[in-house]
């Protein structure tokens, strides 16, 4: 319950924290802390405009990926308190529930017949499906290092003691800040602040949402940023006390939301067709995780 | 119970060569509904309890034939039969349309009636003799029923190249079974255990690998499954289902009973199937993304879940031979399901196929688009069939693969160097499997029921009628009580992956699989989650109330209307996809060049080849032809000639065994020098 909560706190802040950083580098002040959230709140009060092509698929649409994020959050332990629901082979079941949102963003867009929102679904389908393996590759290291299969029992066995499982521990993190870049369109594989539909990837697939819907939607990032943020965190503070624990965990998403900030300040989008490679590679990444458990356990002869 | 099922297909047989057109759809219907309601009840009665045994008088010829339900074969039937009765119900309304055609009616339903009769009975028979006659009775009815369209010549190039295929496989089979009566004389699968009980695990292994290759043939693992993206667009849409959904599982049925009988080496074994399933998973899956004929899509589909199948299979296997008794369990149990789940969703899928073909004429997805707005029902069960065959919760698909994966990171905690790089490839490509299959579904839904038609020649489509979408309710009903309620289905298979555990000899009394428990939690995340989608709409509808709501026209940087061809299409769906697996891919490109100040009318064409065809059959055939062609001069279509060959035969028949006989003696008369 105690994990739940915090994300959900957290996603109220981290789109303004990232927002504060970029202008704070670019040299303004920038927009309060809250504003992005007061941006969907005056979403939700909105109406909306369908277009005369879509299909109910096209209104329950953003409703289901918005679900399929929040029930995801539901397996993520923090520290020593377990997620809502913790089992083993929790980490299966969290990405193909977030796959489910994304087959459904998916299908929304492709269903306003519009040449920009079929460019942008294709693009998202090509680049989540090669996330994947990296995912389940880095998960996979670390169930095989811990002995375990779950979110909660994996985070809290994890002792970090050597300085390898550290370079471990710093590079689940690299891949996973890539992956939550990846799975919320940003920099370097997306950018959102892009005017040209051509270049967009996330964006244009929502052209044609509005109001309540587009709203759901734009939560459901914010929502995706501290469920990512949340896995980083754990990755260092399941052995430490509760009260150390709940403040590692704000101080990590702190400097989770300053880097993807910094990120998208200092780094411009790649070529779209660099991205299937750079997303590639971040399986490799991964692999080198897997090599990195295998030297830790001694597996090699 | 085979008794009674062959009296009932042989009256049934006599009804509907005597009976009228219509009389005949009812009186096959009929037959299936009784047939399917014996086989499932005798089976359900065996799947959790003791195996039905009886032996049938044999003749001299082949001896006794043993009959035998255990609960692996009562698992079999119960999937057969249920997407069997399915099928007719469905065929029963989609032949209306051919209701001229009265023989080719009755050949039709007599040759369904023989595909259910020879299907159930291949799970039951335990005589290699008597199995390979009801093998062959199985390939030439499903062949019937692929060639209905038989005045296509493609139908039937697509039939001819089913029915040379599958007798490649009996051939491998009857191999096999040959070897097994000269070494023991019997016929009885228990002297086939018995045989290789007594030998060397290579020799069962090596026998293992003859039979597989026979059954991998059936099942269409690559590089076998050459015949399945032919045979199942050509055939009727009933067919197609009941092909893809039951027939190519009696492949995996086969594969499985020859791991109970044949002791071989488990380890050795396990790696080749995995190895040979994960390439078909990803190669059938990478090959489905590019077609643009949705029952061919579909077809290439099958043939990645026939590798998901068999990874499970592989990861049981390993289990056997590692004594680990969790992997086992969990590889066999998701292997089994996986089959049942993909005979429930490809058959739905072929079915909804089928109702677009019925009521537009078309399946290439290109000329498709907005079918959603006119076949509301087809459309949904499409996309709960979709969501379940990627593999996605809250539905059956999740549930297979989610024990499927467990397998892998049970292994992963006992396992050895070499076995973790296979780990790492195996899961990595099962995930890539899942991510490339939502890449293939988003896209053949979203261009054939989504966004608005891109071929205005077509003809206005209808929804069909409800009977016909009656038995793709009932199997949808199915998939989504097992994505909901796991255990149930999960604790059904207990007696049959204990067959296997049994078999290897484990210790019936080691620790349950804690999996049950990680089911129960899945159970409640997919209730949570269907009642926050319900409460969030719930909400939504509420609020909607109060605000304005209004209808436009889709945003197109200001254009205001927005034509269908402006539309992405499949291809430029996947394009980018196509690039980045063109190494693996064969896109024969067809295209105008455009020349000239004012360049006339061009087109741009693509076909999708398969590569292991061409490299495996097509070059091979060639060679074959280019050799025999050789040999072409002696078929002059002279008569006189022929005659003359006739005489150089017997001529050659009587000579050839006495010149022997006197080089014979000679050599003789040598050695006594």
């Amino acid at each position: 319950m105690i994990s739940i909560s915090l994300i959900l706190l957290v996603s109220l802040f981290f789109p303004g924290i990232i927002l504060r950083t970029k202008s704070l580098t670019s040299g303004r002040l920038g927009p309060g802390l809250m504003q992005p959230v007061k941006d969907v709140v005056r979403l939700f009060r909105k109406g909306a405009v369908y277009s005369d092509t879509t299909s109910f698929i096209f209104r329950i649409a953003p409703t289901i990926y918005f679900s399929s994020v929040l029930m995801a959050c539901l397996v993520i332990p923090m520290g020593q308190y377990r997620g809502l629901v913790s089992f083993d082979g929790d980490f299966v079941f969290f990405a193909y529930i977030l796959a489910l949102g994304k087959f459904f963003s998916i299908i929304a867009a492709m269903d306003t017949g519009s040449s920009f929102e079929g460019m942008g679904a294709s693009r998202e389908a090509l680049y989540s499906m090669f996330a994947e393996p990296a995912f389940f590759i880095l998960l996979g290291s670390f169930s095989l290092l811990t002995g375990f299969t779950s979110f909660y029992d994996i985070f809290n066995s994890l002792h970090l003691g050597s300085s390898i499982t550290y370079t471990l521990g710093i590079l689940a993190a690299f891949v996973l800040i890539m992956i939550a870049m990846i799975e919320n369109s940003r920099m370097p594989v997306d950018d959102p602040k892009t005017h040209l539909e051509l270049t967009m990837v996330h964006e244009v697939m929502i052209l044609d949402n509005s109001g309540f819907d587009l709203g759901l939607i734009i939560y459901s990032g914010y929502l995706k940023f501290a469920m990512y943020g949340a896995l980083i965190a754990g990755f260092f503070i399941g052995s430490l006390s509760p009260g150390w624990s709940v403040t590692a965990f704000l101080l990590i998403q702190l400097v989770f939301a300053a880097t993807v900030g910094l990120i998208e300040s200092f780094m411009a989008r790649f070529r779209m067709n660099h991205n299937p490679q750079f997303i590639l590679a971040l399986s490799s990444v991964s692999f080198l995780i897997f090599l990195g458990v295998l030297l830790v356990l001694e597996k090699f002869v | 119970m085979i008794n009674a099922l062959i009296i009932i297909v042989l009256l049934a047989i006599i009804l509907i060569l005597l009976t009228g057109v219509r009389l005949k759809g009812i009186i096959a219907l009929t037959t299936v509904l009784a047939m399917g309601s014996i086989s499932i009840f005798t089976a359900l009665k065996s799947l959790n309890g003791p195996a039905w045994e009886t032996v049938l008088n044999g003749t001299y010829l082949f001896g006794e034939v043993p009959v035998r339900i255990d609960s692996l074969s009562a698992w079999f039937i119960l999937l057969i039969n249920f997407t069997i009765i399915t099928g007719a119900v469905y065929g029963f309304s989609y032949m209306k349309a051919h209701i001229g055609r009265k023989s080719d009616i009755t050949l039709h339903s007599i040759a369904f009636l023989l595909v259910q009769f020879s299907l159930t009975a291949i799970c039951v028979i335990q005589n290699t003799f008597i199995f390979l006659l009801f093998w062959e009775i199985m390939a030439l009815s499903v062949f019937i029923l692929v060639i209905f369209d038989h005045h296509k010549p493609e139908t039937i190039k697509a039939g001819i190249n089913y029915l040379v295929q599958s007798h490649v496989s009996i051939v491998f089979l009857m191999l096999g079974f040959i070897f097994i009566a000269i070494k023991t004389g019997g016929y009885s699968f228990d002297s086939i255990s018995s045989y290789t009980h007594s030998h060397s695990s290579l020799a069962g292994s090596l026998l293992f690998l003859v039979l597989f290759t026979g059954f991998a043939i059936k099942a269409g693992f690559v590089p076998f499954h050459t015949w399945l993206p032919y045979a199942h667009p050509a055939a009727p849409s009933h067919v197609s289902g009941i092909m893809s959904g039951v027939v190519i599982k009696i492949g995996i049925y086969g594969i499985l009973r020859m791991l109970l009988v044949i002791k071989t080496d488990y380890v050795t074994i396990g790696y080749i199937i995995l190895s040979i399933s994960v390439i078909s998973g990803l190669y059938g899956v990478m090959l489905a993304i590019v077609q643009h004929n949705l029952k061919r899509l579909l077809a290439y589909h099958s043939i990645e879940n026939i590798g998901i199948i068999g990874i499970g299979i592989g990861l049981g296997c390993i289990g056997l031979g590692t004594m680990n008794k969790m992997m086992t369990i969990l590889g066999f149990s998701g292997a089994l399901l996986h089959t049942l789940n993909h005979s429930l969703f490809k058959s739905v899928l072929f079915y909804s196929a089928g109702n677009v073909l019925q009521t537009t004429g078309t399946v290439n997805i290109e000329r498709l688009g907005g079918l959603i707005k006119k076949m509301r029902a087809s459309s949904v069960l499409f996309l709960i069939s979709a969501i379940a065959i990627c593999g996605l919760p809250p539905l059956n698909g999740f549930i297979s693969e989610f024990l499927i994966l467990g397998g892998f990171y049970n292994w992963l905690l006992t396992a050895d160097l070499l076995s973790l790089i296979s780990i790492v490839f195996s899961v990595g490509a099962l995930v890539l499997i899942g991510g490339l299959a939502i890449l293939c579904f988003t896209k053949a839904y979203s261009i054939v029921f989504l966004g608005t038609g891109r071929d205005r020649t077509l003809p206005e489509a209808t929804e069909v009628p409800v009977l016909q979408l009656l038995p793709m309710y009932l199997a949808t009903l199915l998939m989504i009580l097992i994505g909901l309620f796991p255990s149930f289905f999960t604790g059904a298979l207990n007696d049959t992956v204990n067959l296997f555990t049994l078999n290897a000899g484990f210790n019936p009394d080691l620790p349950q699989v804690n999996t049950p428990a990680s089911l129960a939690s899945i159970n409640w995340l997919f209730v949570g989650l269907i009642a926050l989608i319900s409460v969030l709409l719930l909400i939504r509808k509420r609020s909607e109330k109060k605000k304005v709501i209004e209808r436009g026209s889709t945003w197109g940087c200001g254009y205001e209307s927005p034509a269908e061809r402006t539309q992405y299409t499949a291809s430029s769906f996947v394009r980018s996809y196509a690039k980045l697996a063109k190494p693996v891919l064969d896109i024969e490109k067809k295209e105008g060049e455009l020349n000239e100040v004012f360049p006339g009318k061009s087109q741009y064409e693509t076909h999708p080849y398969d590569k292991i065809e061409r490299v495996f059959i097509d070059k091979p055939l060639k060679l074959l032809n280019s050799f025999t062609d050789q040999f072409r001069f002696l078929q002059n279509g002279r008569l006189q000639f022929y005659i003359l060959y006739g005489i150089i035969f017997v001529a050659a028949v009587i000579t050839i065994p006495l010149l022997i006989d006197k080089i014979s003696a000679i050599l003789n008369f040598l050695k006594t020098m």
